[in-house]
């Protein structure tokens, strides 16, 4: 199935949700609102002739702090008739939130949690939204364009050794 | 001298750092928190799993991971396309030559080159990923036995192995962490005479392989462990997006290696085996690691036919460089893009986006199998016995490397 029917079937059934087309990227990709992004997922998961049953990638990507946004990216893959789609999901930077997928793809619990971590976007009815490769007082969200170590962690000293040197020399 | 490194114990910042979900005052009056781990030898690397059990039944398992969380995507973000290779061999370093494989498919499709690599390059790549390939599967295999309680086929797997690392070593100049395949084509060609020694190793190693069988197959200790252990089926595989040869074992055929046909694999014969339940249910704990041994033979076809294809058409000449098409700058057009490929643990892909102003990536995510296929845990161990736990997480066959990356 090419890409303009995956777009046709989906404007058909769900209306104008489709805020913008990426022909770019590889996969092609749809832009759609925060708003819609469950109801869409669970066309895109349901309909008898899409069927992308396979969740492979969340990606969270922050666009800094001039642009002030944040993006979520799915990567959606189907197995029995070997299409691929990407979604793109475009959050204000300064309250970024969006809802869970983790009840249509399970997978989506971790790959959701990680992008939590990483870039501090809340999932929303995620049933269990914890830190998953930082502990839990750790402070910041590491990924994110303007992130600053923090100095000590538990009286561990974070910095390393080349920042420790600037700082001796400055 | 005073040491930079101090930590402070006290049990407040125990308390807020969270590491158990489970708080004692909310346990019922039989359940009892068991930690396995941070270091166990079924797991490569460090991994804590909190165990909630009820007397030998496990109710729950909580992986808790990020203990070797080295940061691969942070870096990705401040160095050039080239030099991010290392950092890719060190997340799966049992298997660095596919993860390797991979990411310069990902950057050389960006810059629009990936149709225009010599096939030479292209063999040698199939050649030395599929060696590294069977390099993983023995580890898995190998550690495997050892998880359940056997020592021998330790010993054998790892005797093999290191002629695999030797012959890696001999071509790239490492054993583990090769750096070899570049974006655009090959740190070198193949030594002279490396066709001949592969072959004489293949030559020794057929015979070997069936040892390996019988060790799977005829083992009455080993089908009685793994048997009707840990059961994944389908629907749940797919839905966890679970990839690779545990997707294998609950009976789909599907491997990418054949279904987005990269490199020269569609030139190539070889088949895909899958869990058929032959010592109990489809998709339990024998089936995964007898998919894995029959991956292994799978692999050697392969490798003989790069051989035989490196022998006779695409032969070594004086006129050929490898890093001919090194690009001298990586300076792709912006774009997303997200490529994958088939690991020896399941899918690795990576998405990349690239601004088009400089040869730094915006973006690198890696989407790593052993992640995913972690995640799955919980419902294979749910209801069983502690005892099975080691198995269960054992034929998952994960690398903490690429799970916290």
């Amino acid at each position: 199935m090419s890409f303009e029917d995956i777009i046709s079937l989906i404007t058909g059934q769900l209306g104008d949700v489709i805020i913008s087309e990426d022909e770019n990227a590889t996969p092609k990709a749809v832009e759609i609102s925060a708003k819609e992004l469950v109801n869409t997922m669970n066309f895109l998961f349901e309909n008898d002739q899409l069927y992308f049953d396979m969740l492979s990638c969340i990606t969270g990507l922050d666009n800094g702090p001039e642009d002030g946004s944040m993006e979520v990216i799915y990567n959606l893959y189907s197995i029995p008739f070997d299409h691929h789609l990407m979604v793109k999901v475009k959050l204000d930077r300064n309250a970024p939130k969006i809802d869970t997928v983790s009840h249509i793809w399970q997978t989506g619990d971790w790959l959701e949690r990680e992008v939590f971590d990483m870039y501090g976007i809340e999932f929303t009815n995620h049933p269990d939204l914890r830190r998953i490769l930082l502990p839990n007082d750790w402070i910041g969200h590491p990924l994110k364009k303007d992130y600053k170590e923090q100095d000590t962690y538990h009286g561990i000293t974070v910095l390393h050794e080349d920042s420790l040197n600037k700082e001796k020399e400055s | 001298m005073e040491s930079k490194i101090q930590y402070q114990y006290s049990p407040e910042n125990l308390v807020k750092s969270e590491p158990n979900k489970f708080k004692q005052e909310n346990l019922q009056s039989d359940e009892l928190v068991i930690n396995l781990g941070p270091q166990h030898p079924s797991t490569h690397g460090v991994l804590r799993l909190e165990v909630l059990t009820d007397n030998e039944i496990i109710k729950e398992v909580i992986p808790h991971l990020g203990y070797l969380h080295r940061c691969f995507e942070k870096h990705a973000e401040s160095l050039p396309y080239n030099q991010i290779i290392p950092y890719v061999d060190r997340m799966d370093y049992l298997a660095a030559m596919n993860s390797e494989h991979a990411y310069a498919m990902g950057v050389e499709k960006m810059l629009g080159i990936a149709d225009q690599i010599p096939k030479r390059v292209e063999y040698i790549r199939v050649l030395v990923a599929e060696l590294n390939r069977l390099a993983s599967h023995f580890v898995a295999i190998g550690t495997y036995a050892m998880d359940i309680g056997a020592f021998t086929p330790f010993f054998w797997m790892m005797r093999d192995r290191e002629h695999i690392q030797r012959l890696l070593e001999w071509a790239s100049g490492a054993r583990m962490l090769y750096n070899y395949i570049w974006v655009g084509g090959l740190y070198y060609d193949l030594p002279v005479g490396f066709e001949d020694r592969c072959t004489d190793f293949i030559n020794y190693l057929k015979p070997k392989l069936k040892e390996l069988e019988t060790v799977v197959t005829d083992n009455k200790i080993f089908i009685d462990r793994t048997a009707n252990v840990g059961v994944l089926p389908l629907n749940l595989a797919i839905n966890y997006g679970v990839t690779g040869p545990m997707l294998r074992a609950s009976g789909l055929k599907f491997d990418l290696r054949k279904v987005d046909g990269y490199s020269v694999y569609p030139e190539l014969d070889f088949d895909i085996p899958i869990g058929e339940g032959k010592m109990g249910s489809k998709g339990d704990c024998w089936d995964r690691t007898y998919v894995r041994v029959l991956e292994v033979h799978e692999s050697v076809k392969i490798i003989e036919q790069c051989l035989e294809k490196l022998k006779t058409d695409y032969k070594r000449d004086k006129e050929f460089d490898p890093q001919a098409l090194v690009p001298k700058k990586i300076r792709p057009k912006a774009q997303d893009l997200y490529v994958r490929a088939e690991n020896p643990k399941g899918e690795l892909g990576f998405f990349f986006r690239a601004d088009g102003k400089s040869d730094i990536p915006f973006r690198c995510k890696a989407r790593s199998c052993c992640f995913v296929n972690l995640s799955v845990i919980n419902e294979l161990a749910k209801g069983g016995m502690i005892a099975d736990l080691v198995a269960i997480l054992g034929s998952i066959d994960i690398v903490l490397g690429e799970v916290d990356r």
